[in-house]
């Protein structure tokens, strides 16, 4: 019993404070002094600067490796890195990747990079959790997750993206920087 | 004979004051959530219109589109009657209301008084006390236990705190002579502010109006954690609208009556020696009476979001204990100051 008392009387932190319970004096029991005081809190609080961030408008700054929707990158000469070689979609644990590999016919050698290429690339992005297996499976360098948010939308089916919205455009304004995920992928492997 | 301009001037006043004081009431329900939102480190409504000032349109267009319930065990006609009495005293009270000087064009006088009662103060205090039946009808037609509750409280807050109220009035009148309220308003021409003189019967009339407007910290009867909105649970639609609506028509008149009642009304310090002509002056007098019926206003907001919202019993002990002898107190020592010092 001794050893419990020596436990609970010892102090871990100088921060605790001595709870009392004394009655409050006449000025005290007025309350009004510490309501004006309460109010001078609030009324400093009119000017003081504000938390919210006006979404659509502003955005918060976003860490160069978060994890949000997927880009398809091209390469130098704008075409598609993709070779539909299926990794990405074994890779992925929510199974959200779905493909349809074709082959590369004469005169598309300008849109793709390698002989074969993926038709069709869909991501159900209501079952995608973001994990970024998918870029650590590609052997081609050509997904990447992207530090875009998801944009809400009221019909489900809005949510299966296909190369529409996946693959980068060709122009340099219309490329997806990945650079500051990249960056930090090279590092940690 | 029939004095046709005097209707005419009557009837185009109390356009105004109708137009006006409903316009107030939707852009105080935007004025409070900018407030609490600015106290709160927000931004408040923005989305509407620059800086949000569309808000209170949408928000009353909404009102009218939402779909009309009425319970199936309620009382159809009182359940019409309660919101429908709460707007109509609630915009009755502004009858009285000294809103500046008068207007004259040429030889005809435009008085911005609706009423120029002689017993004005009993007129404002009995259709504040006939308001309160609004909520209570409301309360007892729902036919819910949350919104018998909610006016139970309204009628008894209501009662409990009009006594101190109108004694902290009696103290006013007891140095005014008059129950007219131009009359009080225009004996603190200068700088003879009623505040200066009696101001534990500010303090009380004050958290009195609070207590009556069931404004925070007194906002019992329609506390939404614990009654789920009080006596307007089951409503919707348009007589919510009314009910809320009342409620920032009143705390508009009472910023109006708390002003002329202790702050000259439209009187301010310098007034007379500025020699304006008396249009002039008129106008200016609505102005000064505004900027106090405003900062009043913000004062309710102001407090609504620093101060929690009392428990049941604090409530009546502060209303029967502590306020009704401190006015009694404060009658007493205006009568013997009156008498034996003046």
């Amino acid at each position: 019993m001794a050893h419990f008392c020596k436990i609970n009387t010892m102090q871990l932190t100088n921060r605790s404070k001595v709870a009392s319970v004394k009655t409050l004096n006449w000025v005290e029991k007025l309350y009004l002094p510490a309501i004006i005081k309460g109010m001078m809190i609030t009324f400093s609080h009119i000017f003081k600067k504000k938390a919210t961030v006006r979404y659509p408008e502003q955005k918060r700054p976003i860490a160069g490796v978060y994890r949000g929707v997927h880009v398809l990158k091209r390469d130098e000469e704008g075409r598609e890195n993709c070779t539909a070689c299926g990794l990405c979609a074994v890779a992925c644990p929510a199974e959200a990747i779905t493909m349809d590999a074709a082959e590369r016919q004469k005169g598309e050698e300008h849109l793709y990079r390698e002989e074969k290429y993926a038709a069709v690339y869909e991501i159900n992005m209501l079952r995608c959790i973001f994990c970024g297996l998918c870029e650590e499976a590609c052997p081609k360098d050509a997904i990447y997750l992207t530090d875009r948010l998801l944009p809400s939308n009221y019909a489900r089916n809005t949510f299966i993206w296909g190369k529409d919205l996946l693959v980068e455009g060709t122009t340099p304004e219309t490329r997806i920087d990945i650079s500051g995920r990249k960056n930090n992928y090279e590092m940690n492997v | 004979m029939i004095d046709w301009w005097l209707i005419l001037d009557k009837v185009i006043l109390i356009v105004i004051i109708f137009v006006v004081s409903l316009g107030i009431a939707a852009y105080s329900t935007y004025g409070e959530r900018k407030i609490a939102a600015l106290i709160q480190d927000r931004i408040g409504p923005d989305r509407a219109g620059p800086w949000g000032i569309l808000q209170p349109l949408a928000d009353g267009g909404k009102f009218f589109l939402k779909e009309d319930i009425t319970p199936k065990d309620a009382d159809k006609f009182l359940f019409i009657l309660g919101p429908s009495l709460f707007i109509l005293t609630a915009l009755m009270t502004s009858a009285i209301i000294p809103w500046g000087k008068s207007f004259v064009f040429g030889d005809h006088v435009f008085s911005l008084q609706v009423a120029d009662l002689n017993v004005g103060i009993l007129y404002l205090l009995a259709v504040v006390s006939i308001g309160g039946y609004g909520i209570m009808i409301g309360g007892w037609a729902s036919n819910n236990k949350f919104a018998l509750l909610g006016a139970l409280r309204a009628s008894s807050q209501m009662i409990s705190y009009e006594l101190p109220m109108g004694m902290a009035i009696i103290s006013i009148i007891l140095m005014s002579n008059s129950l007219n309220l131009r009359e009080i308003v225009d004996m603190q021409q200068g700088f003879h502010w009623n505040v200066f003189y009696q101001p534990l019967g500010f303090l009380i009339f004050l958290i009195c109006a609070f207590a009556e407007c069931n404004r925070a910290p007194f906002d019992l009867p329609e506390s939404e954690s614990e009654l789920i909105g009080g006596y307007h649970t089951e409503y919707s639609s348009m007589k919510l609208g009314f009910f809320l609506f009342a409620e920032y028509i009143n705390m508009f008149i009472s910023a109006a009556i708390i002003s002329c009642l202790f702050f000259g009304g439209y009187h301010f310090p310098g007034i007379d020696s500025l020699n304006m002509s008396p249009n002039l002056a008129a106008i200016v007098s609505i102005c000064v009476l505004f900027a106090k019926i405003f900062f009043f206003i913000f004062f309710f907001m102001w407090v609504r979001w620093t101060l929690p919202r009392f428990r049941y019993d604090q409530l009546m002990r502060l209303g029967w204990k502590v306020l009704i002898p401190l006015s009694i107190f404060n009658v007493l020592v205006t009568g013997a100051w009156l008498t034996f010092v003046k």
